[in-house]
């Protein structure tokens, strides 16, 4: 009875679960519709200087890092049919393999970011100041929208990870998933966020 | 029953593997975080009141009277940020919604108990962030607190912080709102549907959708301006190439609807008391329970009202004033159906029916008013006159800050298990309602005049109001110390409570004052309507 203080119902409800990281996936979707709006404004009020910008970026890094997400969605939609019929090896292995393509993706941020540091373009700088208008809006929404969703990546990757020690632990097995389901909805997220971002960004060139 | 109430350990005295302060900071239980949340709610709604008191002394006179200008800049701000989002958008849902939600509709706790907890923590943090833009930089945000651009990028005040603070406390909002759809959904007891369940978990089901889905709009919106202080992104700044008016856009788009948040609940409690202080059931269930919707779906719509004078299309405004128009009415439903259900009831007027009648008149005045505001010529007129500020304290002070202290006097007896002096009660609220009149009427009719809003100095024609509205405040202030001493005198010394002192008919009535821990000793009785009285 003591333990009741903390945990006054143990009971467990999948369901509620669930409905519970749809209700919070529904908050990051308006949180980057924010974003999308203030894109779409400034898009619809300075189409060529955006188009002009976007030359800036590596299409072919861009195209890569999508592969890179959808692979990664594939892999760990393999690692949760792999819990639940009970393969918790390969479920491991595919959360590995999705938490490397991550990373791979974050070191490809690393790079194009790295570049355009490197050229004096980052927000606050005084290259930035000195574009106009459309331009300079196009690179702050670059570096905001693709910050704040590399930042989600770094969520992602935690959950996947916590969901990695659990499957160790035990603690999911194959009838009972709803952490790693849950975990692989929000990484489902994430990569339905770049997959808007990407074409907005890199193909309006 | 005598077994049971051997048994009977209430929620206040259970000991469990915390002891002392953090048997109530690491609780999980939604009876001691509502009341973690009154109490810090009720501390900062004094803080609050100071600043707001204050205001009121250096307005008593034109010209500088106690404060310099730019101290006045800070205290209206402070006075905003604190009331508005540390008291009136957490205020019903975090208390009322977190003690009675699960009591409503038979459930054992929330959905996630300790996101509950953890809500409560941020919401600590937010608020200790907001204080402290008091005594950093070069002093407090002196924006006011809608945080307008191009000045909120560039004034030298604590504005980071601020809206930093605003962040995280509008965080702790969307998780207890999270919280509470889950806790709707999945844990009404067995044979209570939707169409069956009493009408507060509607305005708290409502009101959570909103928090839910607005916030994040502001999230976003704030660390767009704040990365404008510190980086110059641009968005708002015209000579970068962005616009004004698109902050105000996107403040406004959550800042609407969060007035819905603060009265959805407040409307589910005057539901609660009326027919329980009229014995009658009430009058149009499924109106009730569809316009709380209705006002929560189509106040999304309507954010276009703040800005009349910034700017927009014509199209754009007679768009907005319609929509304006349209979300009223199932406000007026609402009071109507009130109003209903009193007549042929057998009335007794208790503290909280008092509160709640106060309620239905100061909520009229606020909501007309609105309709004046909300109509694009006469909105010119008023737009920024203190007209406006005493539109929204009718409103927000006068109905969802009344409908807190009707509350509080309506559940007082099941979360403490005591009662409190009934006549000192009615006696504080009658002063209360005489002081808030004084206060807030005179404004409408210099603000109609001219009297700009958020001016430290003033013409002298408008001076007789001012003192008025200075008496009042002094009132009120001291109808608000007598309400809280005498329930804090109630819960320490009060006569022992009974389970049903009020005589209600829904859940947290059939079970003890205050109740245990786990809330339903045995499982709960559903009842096919949850208003039948004798």
């Amino acid at each position: 009875m003591s333990n009741l203080e903390n945990h006054p119902h143990v009971h467990r409800d999948d369901e509620a679960q669930k409905l519970g990281m749809w209700l919070f996936i529904f908050t990051e979707l308006l949180l980057f519709g924010g974003l999308f709006l203030v894109y779409s404004i400034f898009r619809a009020q300075y189409p060529d200087n955006f188009h002009e910008s976007s030359l800036e970026l590596s299409v072919t890094l861009g195209v890569i890092n999508t592969v890179i997400l959808l692979v990664s969605s594939m892999s760990v939609a393999i690692s949760l049919t792999a819990v639940q019929k009970s393969n918790y090896k390969l479920a491991k292995l595919m959360l590995l393999l999705t938490v490397a393509l991550a990373m791979a993706f974050m070191v490809n941020k690393y790079f194009e970011w790295g570049a355009k540091f490197h050229h004096g373009l980052y927000p606050g700088s005084e290259l930035m100041h000195l574009l106009d208008r459309g331009h300079h809006l196009y690179f702050s929404l670059y570096f905001f929208m693709t910050g704040l969703h590399a930042l989600h990546i770094v969520v992602g990757v935690i959950l996947l990870l916590i969901s990695y020690v659990k499957i160790t632990k035990g603690k999911i097995q194959s009838d009972n998933f709803m952490h790693l389901e849950n975990a692989a909805l929000y990484w489902h997220l994430v990569d339905l966020i770049w997959i808007f971002v990407f074409p907005l960004l890199y193909l309006i060139s | 029953m005598s077994n049971e109430t051997e048994k009977h350990v209430s929620y206040l005295d259970y000991k469990g593997e915390y002891k002392g302060i953090f048997a109530w900071i690491f609780s999980t239980d939604h009876k001691r975080i509502a009341l973690l949340y009154l109490y810090s709610i009720a501390t900062f709604f004094f803080v609050g009141a100071i600043l707001g008191l204050v205001m009121r002394f250096e307005l008593v006179a034109p010209g500088e009277t106690i404060v310099k200008p730019q101290t006045y800049n800070g205290l209206f701000t402070v006075h905003g940020v604190i009331m508005i989002f540390m008291v009136v958008i957490p205020g019903l849902s975090a208390i009322f919604g977190n003690f009675l939600l699960p009591l409503h509709i038979g459930a054992k706790d929330v959905a996630f108990p300790k996101l509950n907890r953890f809500s409560w923590w941020i919401f600590i943090v937010g608020s200790i962030m907001a204080i402290m833009t008091q005594f950093l930089r070069s002093g407090p945000p002196d924006t006011g607190w809608t945080f307008y651009a191009p000045y909120s990028t560039s004034t030298g005040t604590s504005v980071i912080l601020a809206t930093s603070a605003a962040f995280v406390l509008g965080f702790s909002s969307i998780l207890t709102g999270l919280n509470f759809i889950v806790t709707i959904h999945r844990m009404r007891a067995p044979g209570m549907r939707f169409f069956n369940m009493p009408l507060f978990p509607w305005s708290i089901y409502a009101a959570s959708w909103i928090q839910l889905l607005a916030t994040p709009v502001v999230g976003i919106t704030l660390i767009m301006l704040i990365f404008e202080r510190l980086f110059g992104i641009g968005f708002f700044n015209p000579e970068l190439g962005g616009d004004p008016l698109l902050f105000q856009h996107l403040f406004w788009i959550y800042s609407h609807p969060a007035v819905y948040i603060m009265i959805l609940p407040a409307m589910g409690v005057i539901t609660e008391i009326i027919p329980t202080f009229c014995q009658q059931k009430v009058y149009g269930y499924k109106a009730i329970a569809i316009s709380s919707l209705a006002i929560a779906g189509v106040g999304f719509l309507v954010w276009g009202h703040h800005m009349y004078t910034s700017g927009m299309s014509e199209q754009a405004r007679w768009f907005f004033s319609l929509l304006t128009f349209v979300v009223a009415v199932p406000s007026a439903i609402k009071v109507f159906n009130w109003i209903l259900t009193m007549y042929k009831g057998s009335i007794d007027v208790k503290p909280p029916f008092l509160y709640a009648l106060y309620f239905i008149f100061l909520f009229i005045i606020g909501g007309t008013t609105g309709l004046i505001l909300g109509s694009v010529a006469t909105n010119i007129q008023v737009h920024d006159t203190a007209f406006v500020v005493a539109h929204f304290h009718y409103i927000i002070f006068g109905g969802m800050g009344f409908a807190f202290f009707a509350a509080i006097h309506f559940w007082f007896p099941k979360m403490y298990g005591k009662m409190y002096n009934i006549k000192i009660a009615n006696f504080a609220s009658t002063l209360l309602f005489i002081g808030f009149n004084l206060l807030y009427f005179p404004q409408f009719i210099i603000g109609y005049q001219g009297m700009p809003r958020r001016y430290y100095d003033y013409l002298p024609q408008f001076q007789w109001a001012q003192v008025l509205s200075t008496i009042g405040g002094v009132v009120l202030f001291i109808a608000l110390i007598t309400m809280v001493a005498n329930l804090v005198r109630g819960a320490k010394k009060g006569q022992d409570a009974p389970a049903n002192p009020w005589h209600g008919s829904t859940l947290e009535w059939s079970i003890p004052s205050p109740p245990s821990l786990e809330n339903f000793d045995t499982d709960p009785v559903v009842k096919e309507n949850p208003y039948e009285y004798n």
